[in-house]
C-alpha cells in the first residue's frame, strides 16, 4: 500500500472474495436484475415497518456473501457497513446480531465505495484477513428520510431520482480470488451551491467529476486506461452535467456509465432521471460488475460513487448541497 | 476556477419543468374534479330535496372520503403525479396530506406515530386557514358596522 498523488492509494493486495446482492421487486424486473442474487416480490420484505425490511435486506446479504465464500461468521474480522437512515439504523441493527466488530459508515450513496476503501486499507495492513462491506438503502425509508410520505400525491419533476431498494455485500480478503481491488481515489466535499433537493444528480456531478480529475492526475493515467468508468448514482440528469464539465476541462471519453441509469429499465419503469441510494451503486457493483470481471468480459473497471451530503433540515434553511465522490478500481486477475 | 465551471455548466443543464402542459393537465382534472363536484351537489339538491349549504357539505365530504380511500389504495399519489396542481388544491389534496402523514406513521404507534405526524403536511393549510379566516372575518365585521 502506498499513496499516489495527492489523496489516492494503490494496494496490492486486496481481493473481492465474494460479493452478494439482495434487492427489491422493481430492480429485479430491471434489464440486470438476472445479476441479482435474492429478490423480495414486495417492498416489505414480509416485515412490519420499512426499517426492519432494510435492515433484513442488509442482514440476508451479509450471510449470503458467507454462504458463497464458503465462510462462517468468525472468519470475519470487520464489518464496515452503511445506509440512508438516521443514525445508520440498518447498519448498527444488522451487526447487533453477530459477534464482529463493527464500524458504521456514512458517505450518503457513496458508502458502497466508501466502505471498500476503508476495508481494503484493514486488508492491505493485515490487520484482519476477511472484511464484510456492506451497504443497504430501501424506497421507503429514504422517502419518508428525505422526502414526502409515500402516499402523498405531490408532482415529481423529471430531475428526480428513486431511491433504490437493494443491500450489496462486498467480501474483501488478502486471499487471492479473480478480483482485485487495486487503487483508490478518496473524494473531498464539493459543493457548487446548488439547492434543489429534487435534483441530487446535479447537485453531486461537480463532486464526481473532481474525484475522476483527481484520479487522473495522482495515477498519471487517462480514460482509455480503463474499459468502463462508472459513476454510482448521478442519474440521466447528473451524467450530462458530470461530462459537461469534464468536457470544459478537456476531458473527454466514451466508456462511461451510470449505475442510476443501468439499474432500472428506464422506458418501461417510471423513476423519472434514474436509480439512486447507496443501493444502487451496491447492487450494480456486487452483481453486475463481479460478474463481468469474473468472466473477464470487463477487465479494469473505475467505479466513482457519489453521495449528495444532504440534509433535510439544513435544506430547509436554504443550505446549498454539498457533494462527495470517492473512486476505486477493479481488476480482474484471472489467468 | 472549478466553481465557475460548475455554474456555468449547472445553470446550461439547469432543469426545465413543462409548465404550460403541467398547468393544463393541472387545469383539466381540477376542472373535473369540480365539475364532479357541482354533480353531486345537484344530485343532492334536485334529487334528495337537501338544502344547499348542507349539500355543499355533504358534497365535500365525498370528496374528502374518496380522496383519502384512493390514497390508502395507492392510487391519489400516482394521480397526483399526472394532475399535479389540480390534484393539490382541491380538497382532494388537502386529504391526501393528512392521510398519507397518517399511513407512513401508523408504526410508530397510534399516539407518537399516527395522531402526531398526521398534520405534517396540512399543518401549514390549517394555519394559513386560522390567520386568514381571521383577517378576513376582520374586514367583513369591519365592512358591516359601517354600511349595516
Amino acid at each position: 500500500m502506498r499513496r499516489v498523488g495527492e489523496n489516492s492509494i494503490e494496494y496490492n493486495n486486496v481481493y473481492l472474495l465474494e460479493s452478494s446482492t439482495i434487492s427489491g421487486p422493481r430492480e429485479k424486473n430491471a434489464q440486470l436484475g438476472k445479476f441479482i442474487d435474492k429478490s423480495y416480490n414486495e417492498l416489505s420484505c414480509s416485515e412490519k415497518t420499512w426499517e426492519k425490511a432494510e435492515i433484513k435486506l442488509q442482514n440476508e446479504a451479509f450471510l449470503l456473501a458467507l454462504e458463497k465464500a464458503n465462510l462462517k461468521s468468525e472468519d470475519i474480522g470487520l464489518i464496515l457497513s452503511g445506509d440512508l437512515n438516521n443514525q445508520i439504523i440498518a447498519s448498527s441493527y444488522m451487526a447487533r446480531k453477530f459477534n464482529i466488530p463493527h464500524i458504521g459508515l456514512y458517505g450518503a450513496c457513496s458508502t458502497a465505495v466508501l466502505s471498500i476503501i476503508v476495508g481494503a486499507n484493514y486488508i492491505e495492513s493485515n490487520i484482519f484477513n476477511n472484511v464484510a462491506c456492506l451497504t443497504s438503502s430501501h424506497y421507503a425509508t429514504s422517502e419518508r428520510q428525505f422526502r414526502f410520505p409515500t402516499e402523498y400525491g405531490g408532482q415529481k419533476p423529471s430531475s428526480t431520482t428513486t431511491t433504490v431498494t437493494g443491500s450489496g455485500c462486498s467480501l474483501l480478503s488478502t486471499k487471492k480470488s479473480n478480483i482485485k481491488v487495486t487503487r483508490a481515489t478518496i473524494g473531498k466535499v464539493v459543493d457548487p451551491n446548488y439547492k434543489d433537493v429534487q435534483d441530487l444528480g446535479r447537485a453531486m456531478a461537480p463532486a464526481a467529476a473532481m474525484t475522476l480529475r483527481q484520479h487522473f492526475e495522482d495515477f498519471n493515467v487517462d480514460a482509455s486506461e480503463y474499459d468502463l468508468i462508472l459513476t454510482g448514482d448521478l442519474s440521466e440528469c447528473g451524467s450530462i452535467v458530470f461530462k459537461d464539465i469534464l468536457k470544459e476541462w478537456g476531458i473527454e471519453f466514451y466508456n462511461y456509465n451510470d449505475c442510476g441509469l443501468m439499474i432500472y429499465d428506464r422506458k418501461v419503469q417510471e423513476v423519472f432521471s434514474g436509480g439512486s441510494g447507496c443501493g444502487c451503486c451496491s447492487l450494480i457493483l456486487n452483481g453486475y460488475i463481479k460478474e463481468m470481471l469474473s468472466t473477464k468480459k470487463l477487465n479494469k473497471v473505475l467505479i466513482i460513487a457519489t453521495g449528495a451530503l444532504m440534509n433535510p433540515l439544513l435544506a430547509q434553511q436554504k443550505e446549498s448541497i454539498p457533494g462527495i465522490a470517492h473512486a476505486i478500481v477493479l481488476e480482474s486477475v484471472m489467468e | 476556477m472549478e466553481s465557475e465551471v460548475f455554474q456555468k455548466v449547472l445553470e446550461k443543464n439547469k432543469n426545465r419543468r413543462p409548465i404550460l402542459k403541467n398547468s393544463l393537465k393541472a387545469f383539466l382534472f381540477g376542472g373535473i374534479v369540480c365539475l364532479l363536484g357541482e354533480v353531486i351537489r345537484m344530485i343532492l339538491m334536485k334529487v334528495f330535496k337537501v338544502d344547499s349549504r348542507v349539500a355543499n357539505t355533504i358534497m365535500l365530504f365525498v370528496f374528502i372520503f374518496l380522496s383519502s380511500i384512493f390514497t390508502g389504495l395507492g392510487i391519489y399519489d400516482k394521480l397526483g403525479q399526472v394532475a399535479g396542481a389540480g390534484a393539490f388544491i382541491p380538497i382532494t389534496g388537502f386529504a391526501n396530506s393528512l392521510t398519507s402523514s397518517a399511513i407512513e406513521s401508523k408504526t410508530e404507534g397510534i399516539i407518537q406515530g399516527t395522531l402526531t405526524n398526521m398534520f405534517k403536511l396540512a399543518g401549514a393549510i390549517i394555519a394559513i386557514g386560522a390567520i386568514s379566516s381571521i383577517f378576513i372575518g376582520s374586514i367583513i365585521y369591519m365592512v358591516r358596522c359601517f354600511y349595516a
